[in-house]
């Protein structure tokens, strides 16, 4: 039993998790994993993870969320697919990786020292403000909060694509940029309405 | 109908019932309606007490028409008609109410259930004054059996009846039986040599007077019902006289066709157009393949066949021989397919060399294969390493769901197969769970783990060529999560075996329509009940054994056979068998002559009277559907026990409630 | 023949080239692309990691977009970006619960979509709508000789399956034997580049473009082509970092598939953005034009 699994908001915390993976579509079928190993066989990145896709599902189902959240392997998933369409229980692992993602943002469990939840907020952002990503806009905040190693690794490359035009400074919005914001924002408010 | 004396039994069947409907309520009510005089609760009817209280009110009360409310007729029909005939009544004159699969079991809110207990109830009570005294047919049933399919299910199920006195056809498809199990090298878990036990019982086939051997044979139709079915087999033409043939073996050597993939060897050996299939073929006749044959197929030849056959038994000129045969009971031993790994691109098979389904080790282990028994790379060099892969195709939503039952088992004897012939090969078992259930198999996998061969609990992602260490150049890698050590292991292989699972056989489904009966949803025939009747099937006097039912094990299928044979002889040891008088009538004042219920039969058992000009049922064929009840314009056949008057009364009595 | 056609974000920055080179090959083979109005990202992996209708949503967006625009189906080059809009359509159609709350969002910005937009990928188009046939007759300049590694990537045909099999997917190899050159058995090619990882744990996919590269020098492939700007950005871009972390020496020309293709059709560099590949392409172009 672990400490996330014993407290009362651990408990509150296990159902909510329980409950938004089951209303996935398809989410259902992680109680019939076999725990065969296909997935974490399969899976490029699982040699980087502190427990493969299968570990994570059977700790999830054993209630052992702070395996699941504290790990940085949901955030070692690439969204290859390799695992979901070998899965002999036809289980979509990636959607489910997906799904605990949004959950460790939501709830704010994110492993201190990984540095895709910071990846994907720049990108959002980008695409709040532009309507699209803007993609030297993404990579330069990235580098400059949470790599600063990069930029002296990619200076070769980045300066060749930079002379080969593939990295345009200006960012080009659309019409329709607040659009999204407003999308967000709808449903935000409909999420809170339902809760 | 004059002095219709009704009587109602009502079953609690434990909670079963009378856990959700109120019983008593119901029982009281039944005892006010028409006709009825006496109406009882209790809490097993099918019980010898419950039964004798049908035939004691029969007796002294004169009751002539029971209701039973119970379970569903599939259950205790037979046993309460039965109780009603002891008790001097007509069985016809008794009726199920299925208030139990049809009511208690499934309704929620008791109140619910109890009125429709009411209405089921009800319906019979109103359908009872229709009910008609009817006796079963009887049919003579003729004593022969046949049995389709020469594996070891159906050698077995045959020899037990040629061993009763009853003559048995023997019908397959391939020019030996034999089947599957002649292909395997040792069995497992005795390491018994397959064919070393399967040719004495094959032999032993060939010989017995009562089995009339039809190899090279597969049939076309069949007609009849239970006791009387008539089947057309065609006799393949073999293009060779079986009367003078020796089965020497000089033509297999002198034919000019080397090439052919030889089917025995799952296409790792060549065979000539006129072949044995393997050494203790039986009937060991030879065979010649028109689709190979450079005569056959209209080219030149010089013919050294002829020219070699000492008793000049090729005789390109024969001809298929379609024989009408008649049998009292079928029983169909067909067997399975290998499931195809070349579906699942991720294994390499078909791709990769050395990537080798679990039927064509069993060849190359086998002293009489394409090795000559020697365990060996396509390269003919002896592997290093061996990987055997569990549940390839099966246990798998995508392919096959359900688990092949014999993988893991014969997965571990190739294990030790290769550990006898090359004991410094490193050999690898890589299993979801071990599936060791039967009479020694669990010692057999312990056995297994002390000889050294390393079990790695992970389902094989993928088979590659990629080598990404010097130690993995030239050969296959194995990648597959090992879940107890909690690491993905690279598992460098000079030979992956792909225990793949069985499947069945790719006509399966076209065979059980040729023969009346169904298949269940993975593919396999269906059997009447999975856990009573796991050898007959729906439609009376055919039934199954051995793989073609489901995946099954040597022990199983040779139990199967025996229970098949067993439940045969139960129906052809008597010289009758009743059928049900269930079936349609045609009045012939009536009937205008149109044809329709004619064509639409589907058991074929009316025909057209050109005299009378008027259509008859056959009674022995009809099988009481209603096909032609519901067809007919003007109303004409009826269907005994399922009159019209009854079946309005029925809904007269549900409705009034 | 007709498509609109979403270009995706890449298609203005580092996939500069995958957009040149897909206008100029459907200009050579007579299709007309209809750029979609006003599109906005698809999401990509970024957005599902977050926040699960707003992705539904936002690649909505560009379906209601698309439906507006024309009938014609929606002609998709990324295969990120193929995936996060049909994912969209699948899923409306799946659950209930995502339709309704994508419609409702839509309807906010005063848009709507009821989920009959074919979403193809642009291979799909290329060899079940154009046909290899009529792509061969338009051959200027066969590629014989030329030995091509096809790099299909993960969300080419994962995890549905569409148009080519999701575990040993042929098409592009199809089309490429059709334009005249030898494809090689490229064991890695349906393999992950790695994708976003390349910046969130460079070991990671350093070591998965090692393999990609490793199997395309085994089988001595001239060029590897494939069908997605992240997956050409890591196996080309980073092919330097590659070297210097396994101590390889890989020069491998990693083009877009539409760029070689275009090169076949008699497209010129300049217009197939040839000049914006990082490893240099011209063994790969003076095999084609000699």
């Amino acid at each position: 039993m672990t400490e996330l699994a014993t407290t009362p908001q651990a408990k509150a915390l296990h159902r909510q998790f329980v409950e938004d993976v089951m209303s996935m579509p398809g989410g259902e079928k992680i109680r019939i994993c076999q725990q065969c190993g296909t997935c974490t066989g399969s899976c490029p990145t699982s040699y980087l993870m502190d427990y493969g896709p299968r570990e994570i599902i059977a700790a999830f189902r054993a209630g052992m969320i702070d395996r699941v959240v504290k790990s940085n392997t949901i955030w070692l998933c690439t969204s290859c697919y390799s695992c979901t369409v070998r899965c002999p229980a036809n289980i979509k692992i990636t959607e489910l990786m997906y799904e605990l993602k949004r959950l460790a943002i939501k709830y704010d469990l994110t492993p201190k020292d990984s540095k895709s939840p910071a990846m994907t907020k720049y990108f959002l952002d980008s695409v709040r403000k532009h309507g699209r990503n803007h993609e030297v806009e993404l990579m330069a905040k990235y580098m400059l909060t949470k790599d600063w190693s990069l930029p002296f690794k990619f200076m070769g490359t980045g300066l060749k694509l930079f002379l080969a035009g593939r990295l345009p400074l200006a960012a080009k919005d659309i019409r329709g940029r607040d659009e999204i914001g407003r999308i967000s924002a709808y449903l935000e408010a409909e999420e809170a309405k339902a809760r | 109908m004059a002095e219709d004396k009704i009587a109602v039994y009502f079953c609690h069947c434990g909670t079963n019932i009378a856990g959700k409907v109120d019983v008593e309520k119901v029982t009281a009510w039944a005892a006010e309606q028409p006709n009825v005089v006496v109406a009882r609760e209790y809490k097993y009817m099918c019980s010898d007490p419950g039964q004798d209280l049908i035939k004691d009110d029969i007796k002294n009360l004169g009751v002539n028409r029971v209701v039973v409310a119970a379970c569903s007729p599939t259950m205790h029909e037979p046993t309460f008609r039965k109780a009603a005939a002891d008790g001097g009544l007509n069985p016809y004159l008794l009726q199920m109410a299925n208030v139990r699969e049809h009511c208690s079991w499934v309704t929620e809110d008791r109140d619910d259930a109890t009125a429709k207990a009411k209405r089921i109830l009800n319906a019979q009570i109103h359908r009872m004054p229709f009910n008609e005294s009817l006796e079963p047919i009887e049919v003579p049933v003729n004593p022969a059996v046949m049995v389709v399919g020469g594996g070891i299910a159906g050698i077995e199920a045959a020899l037990k009846l040629a061993q009763s006195g009853k003559k048995v056809y023997l019908v397959e498809k391939n020019p030996s039986i034999g089947g599957h199990m002649a292909m395997f090298d040792k069995t497992f878990p005795t390491l018994d040599c397959a064919a070393c036990i399967l040719t004495p019982k094959m032999s032993a086939a060939g010989k017995h007077p009562n089995i009339e051997m039809l190899a090279y044979s597969e049939v076309t139709q069949v007609d009849g019902y239970v006791g009387n079915f008539k089947v057309k087999v065609n006799k393949k033409a073999r293009f060779v006289n079986t009367d003078t043939c020796t089965g020497c073996g000089l033509c297999l050597e002198a034919c000019v066709v080397r090439k052919v993939p030889n089917e025995f060897d799952v296409g790792l050996s060549k065979r000539s157009a006129v072949y044995i299939p393997f050494p203790q073929a039986v009937p060991l006749r030879a065979t010649i393949d028109p689709e190979k044959c450079l005569t056959k197929k209209g080219k030149k030849c010089k013919q050294p066949c002829v020219a070699a056959c000492g008793p000049g038994a090729i005789d390109f000129d024969q001809q298929d021989e379609i024989l009408e045969l008649e049998v009292g009971a079928i029983i169909m031993a067909t067997g399975f397919q290998l499931w195809d790994p070349a579906q699942d691109a991720r294994y390499g098979y078909g791709r990769l060399d050395n990537v080798i389904t679990s039927l064509e080790f069993e060849r190359i282990s086998n002293a009489s294969g394409p090795t000559g028994g020697h365990i060996v790379c396509k390269n003919g060099e002896a592997p290093k390493s061996v990987a055997i892969l569990h549940c390839v195709g099966s246990r798998d939503q995508n392919y096959q769901e359900h688990c092949s039952r014999v993988c893991c088992m014969y997965s571990l004897k190739f294990a030790h197969l290769i550990k006898e012939h090359l004991p410094e090969t490193e050999v690898y078992e890589l299993y979801i769970d071990m599936r060791s259930y039967g009479k020694g198999y669990e010692e057999f996998y312990r056995r297994l783990m002390d000889e050294g061969v390393h079990m790695v609990r992970g389902r094989a992602a993928e088979v590659t060529d990629v080598a990404l260490s010097p130690e993995e150049e030239g050969r296959l890698v194995v990648k597959t999560e090992d879940t107890l050590l909690r690491i993905v292991r690279r598992i460098p292989a000079d030979m992956v075996i792909l225990s793949s699972g069985l499947a069945p056989a790719s006509d399966a489904k076209s065979v059980a329509q040729t023969f009346g009966f169904g298949c269940s949803a993975n593919g396999f025939y269906l059997e009447r009940h999975p856990k009573l009747e796991p050898v007959s099937t729906v439609t009376d006097g055919i039934f199954i054994a051995g793989c073609c039912q489901y995946p099954k094990d040597i022990p199983d299928t040779v139990a199967q056979a025996g229970a098949a044979a067993a439940g045969a002889l139960a129906l052809v040891d008597n010289p009758t068998v009743k059928v049900e008088p269930t079936i349609s009538y045609i009045d012939p004042e009536k009937c205008s002559g149109c044809h329709i219920c004619v064509s639409l039969c589907p058991h074929v058992a009316i025909q057209y009277n050109e005299e009378k000009g008027v259509a008859e049922v056959i009674s022995a064929a009809c099988k009481g559907c209603g096909v032609c009840v519901a067809a007919c314009g003007s109303n004409v056949p009826q269907q005994r026990g399922y009159l019209d008057d009854q079946i309005f009364a029925e809904i007269e009595g549900a409705m009034a409630v | 023949m007709r498509y609109l056609y979403y270009p995706g974000c890449s298609g203005e920055a580092t996939g500069k080239a995958y957009d040149m080179s897909t206008r100029a090959m459907m200009e050579k083979l007579g299709v007309e692309l209809a750029e979609l109005d006003d599109w906005n990202c698809c999401g990509a992996t970024s957005y599902f990691n977050t926040r699960e209708l707003d992705s539904f949503a936002i690649a909505g967006r560009n379906l209601a977009i698309a439906q507006k625009q024309g009938d014609e189906d929606l002609c998709v080059t990324c295969n990120a970006c193929y995936t996060a809009l049909e994912k969209a359509n699948h899923y409306m159609a799946e659950s209930p619960r995502i339709r309704e709350a994508v419609n409702g969002a839509l309807g906010s910005v005063g848009r709507s979509y009821d989920g009959s937009k074919h979403v193809r990928h642009i291979m799909d188009v290329l060899i079940n709508d154009i046909g290899l046939d009529a792509v061969k007759e338009k051959v200027v300049r066969p590629l014989t000789g030329l030995k091509v590694a096809c790099y299909y990537g993960c969300q080419y045909s994962r995890p549905w399956g569409i148009f080519d099999d999701v575990e040993f997917p042929v098409t592009m190899d199809h089309l490429f034997q059709a334009l005249g050159a030898e494809t090689v058995d490229y064991a890695a090619k349906m393999k992950c580049c790695g994708g976003m990882m390349m910046l969130t744990k460079e070991e990671g996919a350093l070591r998965m473009c090692h393999e990609l590269l490793y199997c395309a020098e085994r089988e001595d492939a001239d060029v590897v082509v494939c069908a997605c700007p992240m997956c050409e950005m890591n196996v080309e871009g980073y092919q330097p970092r590659v070297n210097k972390a396994f101590g390889t020496s890989f020069n491998i020309p990693v083009m877009y598939f539409t760029q070689l293709v275009g090169l076949a059709l008699g497209a010129s560099s300049k217009e197939l953005g040839i000049d914006k590949q990082i490893v240099s392409c011209d063994r790969v172009v003076a095999a084609i034009s000699a």
